[in-house]
């Protein structure tokens, strides 16, 4: 096998073993990768190293929207140490690739579309050499109207940004600069407002997110022996990655080998290819090793971001307090190229109606082709933008009604059997109403935390925090709340499955499982449950998680919050057929010594066969003695219809999930600073396969939501579509000074569709927290504030 | 780009004399972001991390001598009450991990106008020590700073200490950001009451193109007080002199719309920080401190 004559370099992930006595489903087991991560010595994607290896060096283009007169490389050729210039006419084979859409260029040609597309690739021999040589590349470039907003997207006489598309989207868009529209209609909006006492319509602006992974993208590529590559890489889906890089390299798939290496954070941000096709096209062209890593600054050019939104919401109800009907349009701008746009497009459109009952409905939401940066998955994933504004909407109605807004809230929940917009049927348990209630229910945090006795103020209780701007004055409290729906795993039709290799044998008299799977593990724990489920379904002590990489079968994305339901799913399916196998090994070897064998419900159980009642039959390893026994199965979540693309009927999601939050803060109104002081959440997490892990998500999906409430904003030049902050010096995340307690309080109500009815965790708190601090906000100031990030100036009157 | 490594102060004088162009790096904590940044490529780093004397201080009768690269860090925990306000600013910068590195030389020779020390040099009242081959000179802090990024060094020229007023009497600090900690100053504002020569003293940070006193402000607050006979009575200040004062400050802000922020916000913060600092330090006056200072 080409697996073993590889050379493996430096910093590749080593197998995880894990040896416990107990650790299976429902205990919060350890991460194996945790202390390495916190001490530092966790070997990420970037700290690969291998002999002779080039680093390779990107040049990007420093405008929008132009067409490429020249690239002259000559330059930057004739330098030292550089051994390979490339532009897209030395590529191999296809010059595009997607996930969604094959519409993004390997390396520009013809024209670029957005500041900071890759034109031209350089490997040499050490980094800044590499670096050097790219800014030698001359690029003329004829500069082209841009495409930046809905109007000049739309313009009649507006520029393509994608000239003769064929994607499975253009037949139906109803303008070229659309990447896909998605209306969804039900009952009639127009006769049900004529029962409305009150009508309020609001438009929402939501700004560009980025993930801010802290590791940036990066990996190696090793040229082998055989005409392909083997590639380390953090990635959140090999096969996807797999499936683009082989027809760019021309190559069929078996010649790509990939192994994942280690990932510093994602949260869609690698879903999408960046320097895979690059650092292999470089290894393939120089016959050596090709490293690249970007910088932080080339990070923020080097994947997706969340989609900025435009929202126009109209909501009414009756003077009761009854949702009458809704009508909305969302425009999302994906950017120049496509990424999973269209996929954001039916998500932000099928919940736009959020976590309620309401029957009368008129939707459309549309994705727009623009010159800005490219935008596609991000935790939420449409999902996002649509619960601000109909949070914000729901706050403006109980206000006009004089009503509590989370009785309002309640009065209109979503609850198991509800019909969803799409004439879906809710068909587990939708525990909304509950939620708002636990999280109203909880005790307020104190107030004027920052007195302290007798010495000055602790200003890090004070909005400003240590930069001293208040002692206390103009500081007021608010408190607000939100609550989300988000769906779990892939949608509309998609074939989404997830596969699981299983192995059982005997080890110095021991038995021992090894989990292969393709799973990304990008910090969310996936390797952590995986033994965890094994050891329940499998009752044996130690679990070997192998690596993760193309010689098993695809796992599917980490993303969409459907890894534990779907590769945990897989395994467990896997595990259940591995145990059948060493039962029928066992009765045919120990059936003529004891009846049960036949008769009884056998179970695998601290390293033995046991009955259903608790008798064992035999160890494991007496069973097995040197026979292994592997097994490699797929599994799929139950299957999902495509939106009806006028109607927007069927039954596109797999399961949902649900949170809410109750945000306090402090303003100081005169400054215009905030300090969130508390950020509850109550979320149904079906079961809880890792409690520790579950808090750990629910804190950081909170925590992401917070930033983009406040501070987290891509900021593009709209007279130029460039990129005026990429750096997290103006690119602001949260520090743990802006972070504040987060109480959590999880319920778990199973969904009889899901194994162990587990429930995907990981986007909904990112949802529900943005608009809960908005309220709060508004709550402290009595402003309206339709823009997330809010800004100073939004809150002094000083934009 | 070479690197060079003077062994004592004498050698990296005559390093800098030998290449002007010579980029000083001690804690390279703004340095070290340009170069990686490539914003800058300097033919020559000159590297001050072996000369001791850059990381001493003294405290004298009158001022403190700083040393250049003595880090924030060592400021806010050693010359609290010497040097309140810088000690203030000192918290606010970046990190802890930048406060171990950095010092007030390199905000000094980057005179950038978002350096967080400026606004409390100001308002305390300094000199700083600047020396070549030829010999050294003390440029008042009002006269340090010359245009965006740029002051008042020749080309050959070092930053030795800076000798900073001790406090005769309260000052504060404050920075608006748009985050809690480690955030770039969106402005700043400085002030320092100085009861012994009955004056006060501000600094603005971020809101011109140069750190600037607002000395309008000073003028009438000074007047103001003298009038009122503030210093000896001690009363509060009324709002209305407050309310000029902060307004005055706001006035003498030129600030620029940036992606940090818009130049009206940084006017208004300016007005909102100098009318809260001119409360806290004059509330600290009239208390224990002025009896202290026997200013009856």
């Amino acid at each position: 096998m080409a697996q073993n004559t590889r050379t493996v370099p430096v910093g590749t992930p080593t197998e995880v073993t894990q040896n416990h006595t107990k650790g299976g489903v429902g205990e919060s087991t350890l991460r194996p990768d945790g202390t390495l991560k916190v001490t530092g010595e966790f070997a990420y994607s970037s700290d690969m190293w291998h002999e002779d290896m080039l680093w390779g060096q990107i040049l990007r283009s420093t405008v929008a929207h132009a067409e490429i007169v020249s690239i002259d490389t000559s330059e930057a050729l004739s330098m030292d140490g550089v051994y390979a210039v490339l532009t897209h006419e030395d590529l191999p084979a296809a010059k595009n690739y997607g996930m969604e859409f094959q519409d993004t260029p390997v390396l520009a040609y013809g024209k670029v579309r957005h500041h900071g597309e890759p034109v031209a690739l350089v490997a040499a021999d050490h980094p800044e050499t590499a670096r050097r040589a790219a800014a030698k590349i001359k690029i003329e470039y004829k500069e082209l109207p841009l495409i930046t907003d809905e109007a000049s997207a739309l313009a009649p006489d507006a520029i393509l940004v994608h000239e003769n598309r064929d994607d499975h989207h253009s037949g139906h868009v109803p303008h070229p600069n659309i990447v896909h529209r998605q209306p969804i209609f039900r009952g009639n909006a127009d006769e049900a407002a004529k029962k409305a006492d009150v009508i309020v319509k609001g438009e929402y602006t939501f700004g560009m997110q980025d993930q801010a992974f802290l590791g940036p993208e990066s990996g190696l590529a090793v040229p082998a022996e055989d005409g392909g590559v083997d590639l380390y890489v953090a990635t959140q889906w090999l096969h996807s990655d797999l499936k683009q890089i082989a027809p760019c390299l021309g190559l069929p798939e078996e010649k790509v080998r990939m192994t994942m290496a280690g990932v510093g954070g994602a949260f869609g941000g690698r879903e999408d290819i960046s320097m895979q096709i690059l650092a292999s096209v470089l290894a393939l062209r120089t016959g050596k090793p090709v490293k690249m890593v970007y910088n932080r600054y080339e990070s923020f050019f080097g994947h997706v971001h969340r989609h900025p939104a435009k929202l126009y919401y109209e909501h009414g109800a009756t003077k009761d307090g009854k949702l009458t009907h809704m009508k909305c349009k969302i425009v999302l701008d994906g950017g120049a190229y496509a990424s999973s746009t269209a996929s954001v497009v039916g998500n932000a459109a099928s919940l736009s109606v959020g976590p309620y009952v309401i029957d009368d409905v008129e939707i459309e939401a549309v994705g727009l082709y623009t010159n800005n940066p490219p935008c596609g998955a991000m935790r939420g994933f449409g999902a996002v933008q649509a619960c601000f504004a109909y949070e914000a909407q729901m706050d403006k109605l109980a206000a006009r009604l004089d009503m509590d807004p989370v009785e309002f809230r309640q009065i209109n929940a979503m609850e198991q059997g509800t019909i969803m917009p799409t004439g879906q049927p809710v068909d587990s348990p939708a525990p909304v109403a509950e939620l708002l209630r636990r999280v109203k229910a909880r005790p307020m945090p104190p107030e004027r935390q920052w007195e302290t006795a007798g010495e000055g103020p602790d200003v890090r209780a004070l909005p400003g925090g240590l930069s001293n701007t208040s002692h206390g004055e103009g500081v007021v409290r608010g408190v607000g709340y939100a609550v989300g729906i988000k769906n779990v795993g892939f949608s509309e039709g998609f074939d989404d499955y997830s596969t699981a290799k299983i192995r059982m044998e005997v080890i110095n008299g021991e038995p021992v499982a090894t989990v292969h799977t393709a799973m990304a593990e990008v910090g969310q724990g996936g390797v952590t449950i995986h033994a965890q489920i094994a050891r329940t379904e499998l009752g044996v002590q130690q679990v070997t998680i192998h690596p993760a990489d193309t010689q098993v079968g695809s796992a599917g994305s980490t993303s969409a919050g459907r890894q534990t339901y779907m590769t945990g799913g897989a395994i467990k399916n896997s595990c259940e057929i591995v145990r059948e196998k060493v039962l029928e090994i066992g009765r045919r070897k120990f059936g003529s010594y004891h009846p049960a064998w036949a008769t009884a419900e056998l179970l695998l159980e601290g390293g033995k066969v046991v009955t259903d009642g608790g008798e064992a039959l035999a160890t494991i390893a007496d069973v097995l003695e040197d026979q292994a026994v592997e097994v490699e199965e797929e599994w799929r979540h139950r299957p999902t219809q495509a939106f009806d693309l006028v109607t927007g009927q069927g039954n596109g999601h797999v399961q949902y999930a649900f949170a809410a939050h109750r945000a306090v803060v402090e303003v100081d109104t005169e400054l215009g600073l905030v300090k969130v002081i508390e950020l509850a959440c109550a979320q149904d997490v079906g079961k809880a396969v890792n409690p520790l892990s579950v808090v750990g998500q629910i804190q950081g999906g909170t925590t992401q939501g917070l930033g983009v409430a406040v501070m987290e904003e891509i900021i593009v030049d709209p007279k130029t579509a460039k990129v005026k902050n990429p750096s997290f010096t103006d690119y602001l995340i949260p520090t743990i000074l802006d972070t504040p307690t987060i109480p959590v309080d999880y319920l778990e109500l199973a969904d009889p569709n899901a194994p162990y009815g587990v429930r995907g965790i990981g986007e909904a708190p990112t949802l529900s927290s943005t608009p809960a601090v908005l309220a709060a906000i508004r709550n402290a100031t009595g402003l309206e504030l339709n823009k997330t990030p809010v800004r100073p100036e939004a809150l002094t009157g000083t934009l | 780009m070479d690197f060079l490594r003077p062994a004592s102060w004498e050698e990296a004088l005559a390093a800098k004399a030998e290449h002007p162009t010579a980029v000083p790096i001690a804690g390279g904590t703004d340095i070290m972001v340009e170069i990686n940044f490539d914003h800058r490529r300097p033919e020559y780093l000159l590297d001050l991390n072996r000369i001791e004397l850059l990381r001493e201080w003294e405290v004298g009768e009158e001022n403190v001598r700083l040393g250049a690269s003595v880090p924030y860090t060592q400021i806010m925990e050693q010359l609290r009450a010497e040097l309140p306000g810088l000690a203030l600013a000192s918290h606010t910068v970046a990190s802890p991990q930048i406060r171990n590195r950095g010092g007030v030389g390199g905000n000094l020779g980057t005179a950038s106008p978002a350096g967080d020390a400026h606004p409390a040099l100001l308002a305390a009242g300094a000199e700083v020590e600047v020396e070549s081959v030829r010999g050294n000179r003390f440029i008042p802090i009002d006269e340090f700073y010359t245009g965006v990024k740029r002051n008042a060094l020749q080309p050959d020229e070092l930053i030795k200490t800076v000798h900073i007023k001790k406090a005769d009497g309260p000052q504060q600090y404050s920075k608006v950001g748009t985050r809690n900690a480690m955030v770039i100053a969106v402005c700043a504002f400085g002030l320092a009451l100085h009861p012994e020569t009955r004056t006060v003293r501000t600094g603005i940070g971020s809101a011109a193109p140069t750190p600037i006193r607002a000395k309008e402000a000073e003028e009438f607050l000074n007047a103001a007080l003298e009038e009122g006979g503030f210093w000896d009575n001690g009363k509060i200040i009324t709002p209305s002199i407050a309310k000029q004062f902060a307004d005055l400050c706001s006035a003498a802000a030129n600030p620029i719309d940036d992606v940090r922020g818009t130049a009206k916000y940084r006017r208004h913060a300016v007005g909102i920080m100098a009318r809260r600092q001119l409360g806290w330090t004059w509330e600290q006056y009239r208390g224990a401190d002025r009896t202290l200072e026997g200013a009856a």
